[in-house]
């Protein structure tokens, strides 16, 4: 299926008002869409990868699913793809890249997120689909790395201009370094890359280039491991570098670490909510959280029996949003209704 | 009688516990740790794409397992402090011929903790 069905992100730190925000675009987050949709609700959805699908998109894209009721077998992507596909007609926002990090009750009883690039989305419900939680780099556990990052030790890298005239050391072997490494020598005063072995990951274009790079002396490339880190008030100074042959030392201004992604709940523990086990409990008629007007479905949300399955999120979703149209819409009646039958559905599809 | 032998499986935790556990036939180590509760993360369940059933093999069994194919190896750069020893543990496919294997989990498989 084509790609171009990739939602666009709203601009960064903007203020919207929907009536309902979810909290994670992975596959529950987005089938929630659709069963809200249906049920004329609007939907802002957040999410710090920049694009949508979750741990299907992010672990296994290219696995195929067996499970999916009706769907024999679909690839994380496919799945992703078709869900997209799927909630178009909802025309859903997306706030993509931004880590949903505060929860707030307002003046006026409606709920507001925060996001870490200072976005606000004002809400009348809120729907927590975070599954395993938001997808973070993974830290290398090197002693006293805390004291560097955000000053010396960056994970990504949001504005260029920061590295310019810096030593750099990129460390990993994936697309994310061998990237990063193409994108920021230019402006480097200097480049180290450290892998843990002379083979990479990677598309094969940039490897060559990087090889060529090093054959020039545009840059050097170490095998092996970053083991310690040297500075003070937070400026690295110089790191230790495990080789097969020993140690080196490389005086340098930053370290880049790119090792890949990893799911920690994050915010979403400080967000006030009853936690078991770094999961919310929910009832099973509503999937609402302890909290009024605050749900939780997917693989986020506890209760007896919960199965961390695709199909159960679904289900979840469905629920969950009969109870979000009685907040949203408290003056109106729900009437239940088939896709297959209901002219009105339908119509909300764009398929009559 | 059955003469199946018990499968026994040797792991030390973050914290330099040794536990002893008892391995089921075609299961993968990470299953078997996991299984007992140990503390692994293992997020993808297996799939080979996470690094975070990271394990460090004792030097008596290197030789004894089949060798990491090249999808471990590509995967093994998402880990850290990655030494000759170095395996998936859920490329591991425990079997007879393996009872007594020690593995050792390596930094970054201990699961998320909320601090
Ligand atoms: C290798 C593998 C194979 C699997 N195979 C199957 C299968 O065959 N069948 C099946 O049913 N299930 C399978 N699963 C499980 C399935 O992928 C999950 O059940 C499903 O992804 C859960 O969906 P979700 O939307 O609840 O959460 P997720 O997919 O985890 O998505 C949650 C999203 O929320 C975001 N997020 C969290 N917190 C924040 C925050 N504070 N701010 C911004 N964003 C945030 C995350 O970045 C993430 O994108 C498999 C899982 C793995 C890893
Ligand atoms: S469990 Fe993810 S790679 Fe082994």
């Amino acid at each position: 299926m084509s790609k171009n069905i990739s939602p666009v992100s709203e601009p960064h730190g903007g203020s919207y008002t929907t009536d309902v925000v979810i909290i994670g675009a992975g596959p529950v987050g987005l089938f929630a869409v659709f069963e809200l949709g249906l049920l004329d609700l609007e939907c802002h959805l957040v999410d710090i990868l920049d694009r949508p699908g979750g741990q299907c998109a992010e672990l296994y894209p290219e696995k195929p699913i067996y499970d999916i009721p009706g769907i024999p077998v679909v690839s994380g992507q496919e799945l992703t793809d078709n869900l997209l596909q799927q909630i178009k007609p909802f025309a859903a926002k997306y706030s993509l890249g931004e880590m949903a990090v505060a929860l707030q009750k307002t003046d006026d009883d409606l709920w507001q997120v925060k996001t870490d690039m200072g976005t606000s989305i004002t809400a009348k419900a809120v729907v927590i689909a975070a599954g395993g939680g938001s997808f973070q780099p993974k830290k290398p556990p090197i002693p006293d790395i805390d004291d560097f990052e955000g000053s010396s030790v960056f994970y990504s890298v949001r504005q260029m201009e920061k590295f310019k005239d810096k030593d750099l050391l990129i460390a990993g072997g994936g697309d994310s370094a061998l990237d990063w490494t193409l994108a920021l020598l230019p402006l480097a005063r200097s480049l180290t890359l450290v892998h843990r072995r002379p083979n990479f990951r990677a598309a094969p274009d940039s490897v060559s280039k990087i090889r060529a790079l090093v054959d020039a002396g545009d840059m050097e490339m170490i095998v092996g491991q970053v083991s310690a880190l040297q500075g003070q008030g937070g400026q690295l100074d110089q790191v230790k570098i495990k080789t097969k042959t020993g140690e080196v030392i490389r005086k340098i201004d930053c370290l880049l670490p790119f090792f890949g992604l990893t799911m920690k709940l994050g915010p979403v523990a400080e967000f006030g909510l009853n936690l078991h086990e770094n999961l919310i409990p929910v009832d099973t008629e509503k999937f609402e959280t302890s909290t009024p007007g605050i749900f939780a479905i997917g693989d986020i949300n506890f209760y007896p029996g919960k199965l961390k399955l695709i199909l159960s999120g679904f289900h979840e979703a469905a629920l969950m949003s009969q109870q979000v149209f009685r907040i949203c819409r408290p003056d109106e009646k729900l009437r239940f209704q088939y896709t297959t039958a209901s002219t009105d559905l339908q119509k909300k599809l764009g398929v009559r | 009688m059955s003469e199946q032998k018990q499968i026994i499986l040797h792991v030390t935790d973050q914290q330099g516990k040794v536990h002893e556990l008892i391995a089921l036939d075609g299961w993968r180590a990470m299953e078997v740790i996991r299984d007992y509760g140990l503390p692994v993360k293992a997020e993808c369940g297996g799939a080979c794409s996470c690094a975070t059933c990271h394990v460090y093999v004792d030097d008596d069994w290197a030789d004894k397992l089949i060798a990491p194919d090249e999808d471990e190896e590509d995967m093994l750069d998402e880990a850290f402090e990655v030494q000759e020893n170095s395996r998936l543990s859920c490329q591991i496919l425990m079997s007879e011929d393996l009872s007594g294997l020690r593995l050792k989990l390596a930094p970054g498989s201990e699961p998320d903790t909320t601090d």
